[in-house]
């Protein structure tokens, strides 16, 4: 698992870097950092702040209002699961059950090996398929009890072989 | 069998991906490939057909058929049977339960019959990532009409003529909003796409973007022509990558095509589009949060004794839209106001697309005229409910929206019926309830969404929402007191009252609309503590009805607890000291016998 010391901030700056130095490209900046540590490391919300020129705490409200973005690290797989109301009349919290069952963590926490993250959502704008969930990107629709093993059985297999 | 103009059309829409619909489409070209045929077969991929749930889609062009369904497996059999031979394949056919039979094309099938198209004209028809598509269905004609034919006041004349209401929720009229931002001599102005799409059970917005994107492109620049604008910003939800992709793949294209950029094809007019992506947040649907957003701040609204048309993005007027009301942009400037107002009815001009989903058969997008009937809707295109249960009830409208019993099943689809009864239009989302779905705890369910959603700024939402929830979670557990009933209701209107954005104001619907006609089942969970639709476990049991109980076992056997006993061809009998009420025994008994509430049968063991 990545932590805060190993990072390595020549990189950091390059993806700040590819934006103006505007206030507007705040949000895609914090993104794009999102993208690359799977969280947002304290100091590079510092570096934002000083390329910017914006106070540290806009940078640190911004970062906590927005979903898509974290202050804790997330796992190599981060399991959406949605739970709009098309899923949830459908028995989204039956897979949430199950998820939470295999992984051993509550929603919004990562397994201990830093492998898989769950995740909460609205709704995945595929309601015709629900219940729905969906991994590093990837959908899964008119999930069951049973298939929610078979995907997190998939992910586990492409570690193994790795 | 001559097969030049051929098509295969394959649906790529985020439906169909998820079932392998692009495994299909490679598997499709790779085939064709090697197979010796004079005119090869264009093989496209598709944005969304609307029947998601029997993708991947396969269109077949111009014989008119439609498989469904398919898988990679039946790539050599379409090849080579249909292709080759113009063979139909018979399994890979629509089965319509309305009519009870199969159908070749799926232009006869009632999903597909009683829909007019407007805004979702070309999805399914065209590849989203080729301009050609896009231009040779008229595409990109209304901004030429527009640039060298019309004045802003034309433009905004026929927008205003054509009765055209937001379709993002409010249904505010599009014409008097470009009329306002047009008098406002202030510049730079910026017109702004809501792709936020926030309401859940809602994806009309993301198919438009991933299937079509061009009209939205299109539908942007005539209203940047119309008000004097030269930037507008799409602001995408952060869940929706594939319409990013999409959007800005045809933002490109249409800038090498000369749509945008400078001096778009030879006007003399300049105007530019940017992506923006969302942060994933609810109420940065909402418009003055939106460009909060927009601008690199928090996405919290403002009050609006300014509105946007004056003071938006930057201060500037600001025209902002949803991706649905873009859309109908350009077919109005084309077709002519009167064109779009005999479509629909009074004051509800033209169609909407519905995302129909939940305890319906043919789950999917659908593009009506307003004023179509709401069991039209659900029971012919929709094909009822499945497994044929009871209807209970429609959510419209998304959080803000509210709960439709069946005594109102033949209410018109439009603004202003909806909103006469207490439920909203929203973007469109219906979601189907049947007897198993229990409306108190949809209620809570919707306001722990909100909670969770508020942004904070206001007292009343952010703890009203709050204790609401905490009441109603009471009531699921069996804790609740009849007085609940009346603090629900009191507080909702201190909540509605005294907040300052839509979020809060229209947070209590659900609940408001639940008690008013549903009340017997608050009663129920409180006094009776009853949960008839088996959701809320706490006020659940199951018991077999000896006299309808065929003794198959079928329950037995999914009971994950042996909760059941019982000799084969005899009643069986639910043990409640085991039972952990997962309604298996519910959903799999196929005569019915397994009920909820009543007497529990305890065992005498
Ligand atoms: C909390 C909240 C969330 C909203 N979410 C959306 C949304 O996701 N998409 C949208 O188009 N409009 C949304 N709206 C409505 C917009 O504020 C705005 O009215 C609309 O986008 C205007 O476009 P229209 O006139 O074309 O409908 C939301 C409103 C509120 C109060
Ligand atoms: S009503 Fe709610 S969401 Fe809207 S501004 Fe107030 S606290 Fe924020
Ligand atoms: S509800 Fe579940 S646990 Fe209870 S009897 Fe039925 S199958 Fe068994
Ligand atoms: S409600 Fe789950 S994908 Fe829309
Ligand atoms: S995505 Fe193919 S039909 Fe909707």
């Amino acid at each position: 698992m990545k932590i805060d010391s190993s990072i390595d901030y020549n990189e950091t700056i390059k993806i700040i870097r590819k934006y103006p130095n505007e206030k507007k490209f705040t949000l895609a900046i914090l993104q794009d950092i999102q993208k690359e540590y799977g969280f947002i490391p304290k100091e590079v919300m510092t570096k934002i702040s000083d390329y910017l020129n914006i106070p540290l705490s806009d940078i640190y409200s911004m970062s906590t209002f927005y979903k898509a973005l974290s202050l804790k690290e997330k796992g190599k797989y981060i399991i959406k699961v949605c739970n709009g109301t098309a899923c949830h009349i459908r028995g989204s919290n039956s897979l949430i059950e199950e998820l939470t069952d295999i992984l051993n963590i509550a929603p919004e926490e990562t397994t201990e090996d830093g492998l898989f993250s769950i995740e909460i959502v609205n709704c995945l704008g595929a309601c015709a398929l629900a219940p729905v969930m969906m991994v590093n990107g990837k959908y899964y629709g008119s999930m069951t009890k049973e298939k929610v093993k078979t995907v997190i059985d998939e992910y586990r297999g492409l570690e193994h072989e790795q | 069998m001559n097969n030049s103009n051929r098509k295969i059309l394959v649906c790529c829409g985020t439906g169909c991906l998820a079932n392998n619909s692009f495994e299909v489409y490679t598997k499709l070209k790779e085939k064709l490939k090697d197979t010796k045929i004079a005119v090869q077969p264009l093989v496209k991929a598709t944005g969304c057909n609307g029947l998601c749930e029997k993708g991947p889609v396969v269109k077949i062009l111009p014989d008119d058929i439609s498989y469904f369904k398919v898988s990679t497996k039946d790539v050599d059999a379409i090849v080579e049977k249909t292709i080759l031979n113009g063979e139909i394949i018979d399994k890979l056919l629509y089965y319509d339960t309305n009519e009870k039979k199969k159908l070749i094309s799926h232009k006869d099938a009632t999903f597909y019959k009683h829909q007019q198209k407007i805004s979702l004209r070309n999805i399914g028809e065209v590849d989203p990532l080729l301009i050609e598509d896009y231009l040779e269905r008229d595409g990109y004609k209304a901004l030429r009409k527009v640039l060298f034919e019309m004045t802003s006041e034309e433009i905004i004349d026929v927008i205003e003529a054509s009765g055209l209401r937001g379709r993002g929720g409010a249904g505010f009229p599009t014409g008097s909003k470009w009329r306002t931002c047009y008098k406002y001599n202030n510049f730079p102005k910026y017109i702004v796409c809501n792709g936020d799409e926030g309401d859940p059970g809602a994806f009309m917005d993301r198919s438009i973007m991933e299937g079509d994107p061009n009209t939205v492109i299109e539908g942007m620049i005539i209203c940047g022509y119309a008000i004097k604008s030269h930037k507008g910003y799409l602001y995408i939800r952060d869940e929706y990558e594939l319409a990013r992709k999409n959007m800005q793949i045809a933002i490109d294209n249409a800038k090498k095509h000369g749509y945008l950029g400078e001096n778009i094809i030879g006007s003399n007019f300049d105007f530019d589009l940017e992506i923006v992506r969302g942060g994933g947040a609810f109420v940065c649907g909402e418009s003055s949060a939106l460009m909060a957003s927009i601008e690199g701040n928090v996405g919290e609204p403002r009050a609006k004794y300014i509105r946007s048309v004056e003071k938006g993005l930057w201060n500037q007027p600001t025209i902002l839209n949803n991706v649905e009301t873009w859309a109908n942009i350009p077919p109005i400037i084309s077709n002519g106001a009167k064109w779009f107002k005999s479509i629909g009815i009074e004051n509800n001009s033209g169609t909407k697309v519905f995302s129909l989903v939940g305890k319906v058969k043919n789950t999917g997008l659908v593009e009506v005229p307003m004023g179509t009937k709401l069991r039209e809707l659900v029971f012919d295109i929709g094909g009822g409910i499945i497994k044929d249960r009871p209807f209970k009830a429609i959510q419209t409208g998304g959080p803000s929206g509210g709960c439709i019993p069946k005594e109102h099943l033949d209410i018109s689809l439009d603004f202003d019926s909806l909103s006469n009864i207490g439920s909203m239009m929203g973007s469109g989302g219906v979601i189907v309830m049947d007897d198993t779905t229990c409306m108190v705890e949809l209620a809570r369910y919707y306001m722990e969404f909100l909670s969770e959603e508020s942004c904070g700024k206001c007292t009343t939402c952010r703890e009203g929402i709050k204790i609401m929830l905490e009441i109603l979670t009471n009531i699921t557990k069996g804790e609740g007191e009849l007085e609940d009933i009346e603090l629900l209701l009191d507080l909702s209107e201190t909540i509605s009252n005294a907040s300052l954005c839509g979020l809060g104001k229209t947070a209590p619907n659900p609940v408001i609309t639940t008690i008013k006609y549903f009340k017997d089942e608050y009663i129920d969970h409180i006094v009776n503590q009853k949960c008839n639709a088996g959701i809320c476990k706490k006020l659940t049991s199951y018991y077999i009805e000896e006299e309808i109980c065929i003794g198959c076992g079928l329950c037995a056997k999914k009971c994950p607890t042996n909760a059941i006993t019982g000799i084969k061809k005899e009643p069986h009998i639910i043990n409640a000291d085991i039972c952990v009420k997962c309604g298996a025994c519910f959903t799999n008994c196929p005569t019915g016998a397994v009920k909820i509430g009543g007497v529990v049968v305890e065992s005498k063991n």
